[in-house]
């Protein structure tokens, strides 16, 4: 929930326009209200998740004009103007993303909880270098962390959708 | 969970000083948030008033003068944008290196060069390379600007000698010397680094493919470690052992020899960086390491601009 989200005069709030997969949002935010909250329970855009909460982990990764953040620790106001990016956003008329059909193929998640923002960061490292080596791959997705696959399987679905398999 | 408080978004760096002097000890810089926004979360910080300095034009330009090799950075301007920007990467090429291994790319992405080291978090890779250069930093407060050497900056750690009415505007790089090539190497298994070691280093005579460097000498040297104690500092003491010396002298890793000169700057670095026990390891183990990742710099630095020299710890 945002915090005192009833009881902040109106005059604190931020007006914000964006669009959140496509589709424009306006609202007024109060200051303090992080991205990921904003997603979540304000529009209740539930696949990025919560976890280390320390920009660590990665779980809440969701791109803001195609640029990988973590929302837990990005401010909603900031997103003013901007396209944000969730996982949500990423099926097209019914048909999953490649990154998204690749993960299945790749057998890249066990339970899934990181794999909203491992997509999602894979999405913005293939759309700036769309054939990535396993190096490139790997140093740009170190700070999203997956407790099931031992990542060998996220890097090959990656490989995989970015080699049009 | 964040507490709520009231933001500002001045359009002027006089704007945001008379803010944060009306404000007092309720109000903070807020620039990228990554730190400050961690801190708050936690409670440890409290501020009613954050004042957003990335509303005020120009703070987020990187600017290079041909002329007098001078690099301005505003503090606004992301570790991201340092990766990528082409000036840092044709004329400070180790910068753009070590900007594109701070972090995560979405701490890259949001958090900026002048958070990082307003915040003084001793784990911190541009507080310990931008020693190599006589790095300065401006400083604009109701008195007006001063610039000062980044080195005066920090005081130890979350402390600098900023007031609280004081906001860094700009980083001043000046171009290494002449024929001066540098390297920057950081450690670790945290998302923070448990160590940084730069070295930058003038050989000569130089030859432009690189052959016979070994017999080439020492001739300018710096040394700057970091993130394993409480601030980054540079290593005179070290740098001299290193002076005068040829590279085969201080390298003498491909004939299966050591240097005593090289281990006694290694030991020096080591102590010099006042190693903290912490959870990235005791401080004897940092002290070790900062040795070992000496070497390599020095190797990587002499082997950037002459290719041919094998280091010994590759
Ligand atoms: C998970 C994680 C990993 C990290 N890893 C690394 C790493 O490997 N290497 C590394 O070097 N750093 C690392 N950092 C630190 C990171 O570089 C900094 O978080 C970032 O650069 C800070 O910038 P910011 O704009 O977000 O600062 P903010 O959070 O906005 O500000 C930080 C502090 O500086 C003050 N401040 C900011 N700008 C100014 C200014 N212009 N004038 C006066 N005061 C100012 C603020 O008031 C605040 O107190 C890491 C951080 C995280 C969260
Ligand atoms: S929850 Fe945001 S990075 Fe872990
Ligand atoms: S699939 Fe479980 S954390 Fe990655």
């Amino acid at each position: 929930m945002a915090i005192n989200e009833t009881q902040r005069p109106d005059i604190d709030r931020i007006p914000v326009s964006l669009t959140v997969n496509g589709r424009t949002v306006t609202d007024n935010v109060p200051p303090e209200l992080t991205l990921l909250d904003f997603l979540r329970d304000w529009l209740g855009l539930k696949g990025a998740k919560r976890s280390c909460d320390l920009q660590v982990c990665g779980a809440c990764t969701v791109l803001v004009n195609g640029r990988a953040v973590s929302s837990c620790t990005f401010l909603a106001f900031e997103a003013r103007n901007a396209e944000v990016t969730t996982i949500e956003g990423l099926a097209q008329n019914g048909e999953l993303h490649p990154l998204q059909q690749s993960f299945i193929d790749n057998a890249a998640f066990q339970c899934g909880f990181c794999t909203p923002g491992m997509i999602l960061a894979a999405k913005s490292l293939l759309d700036q270098n769309h054939h990535p080596n396993e190096e490139e791959i790997r140093a740009y997705m170190k700070g999203n962390i997956c407790r099931c696959t031992g990542y060998k399987k996220i890097v090959e679905a990656i490989v995989a959708a970015a080699n049009g398999d | 969970m964040l507490r709520p408080f009231k933001l500002h978004e001045p359009t002027s760096v006089d704007d945001a000083v008379s803010l944060l002097g009306r404000f007092g000890e309720e109000a903070k810089v807020y620039c990228g948030g990554t730190e400050l926004l961690l801190a708050m979360k936690e409670g440890l910080l409290r501020y009613n008033h954050l004042v957003n300095i990335k509303t005020i034009p120009g703070l987020d330009e990187v600017g290079y003068d041909q002329g007098s090799g001078m690099l301005s950075i505003g503090a606004t301007v992301t570790h991201t944008a340092l990766e990528h920007s082409p000036q840092i990467q044709s004329h400070f090429p180790m910068i753009a290196e070590a900007e594109g291994n701070v972090a995560n790319v979405r701490v890259r992405n949001v958090g900026t060069i002048g958070g990082n080291l307003c915040f003084s978090e001793p784990h911190s890779d541009p507080g310990a390379f931008l020693l190599l250069f006589d790095t300065q930093v401006e400083i604009q407060g109701p008195g007006g600007q001063r610039t000062i050497p980044l080195a005066e900056l920090t005081l130890g750690p979350f402390e600098t000698c900023l007031e609280d009415d004081e906001v860094l505007t700009r980083i001043l790089v000046p171009q290494f010397p002449q024929g001066m090539t540098g390297a920057y190497l950081k450690f670790g298994y945290h998302a923070r680094p448990t160590l940084g070691v730069g070295v930058s280093v003038r050989v000569e005579p130089t030859t432009s493919d690189g052959e016979h460097i070994e017999r080439a000498v020492v001739t300018e040297v710096r040394v700057a470690v970091g993130s394993a104690g409480p601030k980054a500092v540079r290593v005179a003491e070290a740098e001299q052992l290193l002076m005068g010396k040829t590279v085969a002298e201080l390298l003498p890793g491909s004939n299966g020899g050591e240097s005593s000169n090289m281990n006694e700057a290694s030991r020096l670095a080591g102590r010099a960086a006042d190693a903290m026990d912490d959870i990235h390891g005791s401080g004897e183990y940092k002290e070790h390491m900062i040795g070992v990742f000496l070497k390599r710099a020095f190797a990587k630095a002499v082997n950037t601009r002459q290719p041919t020299v094998q280091s010994p710890l590759s």
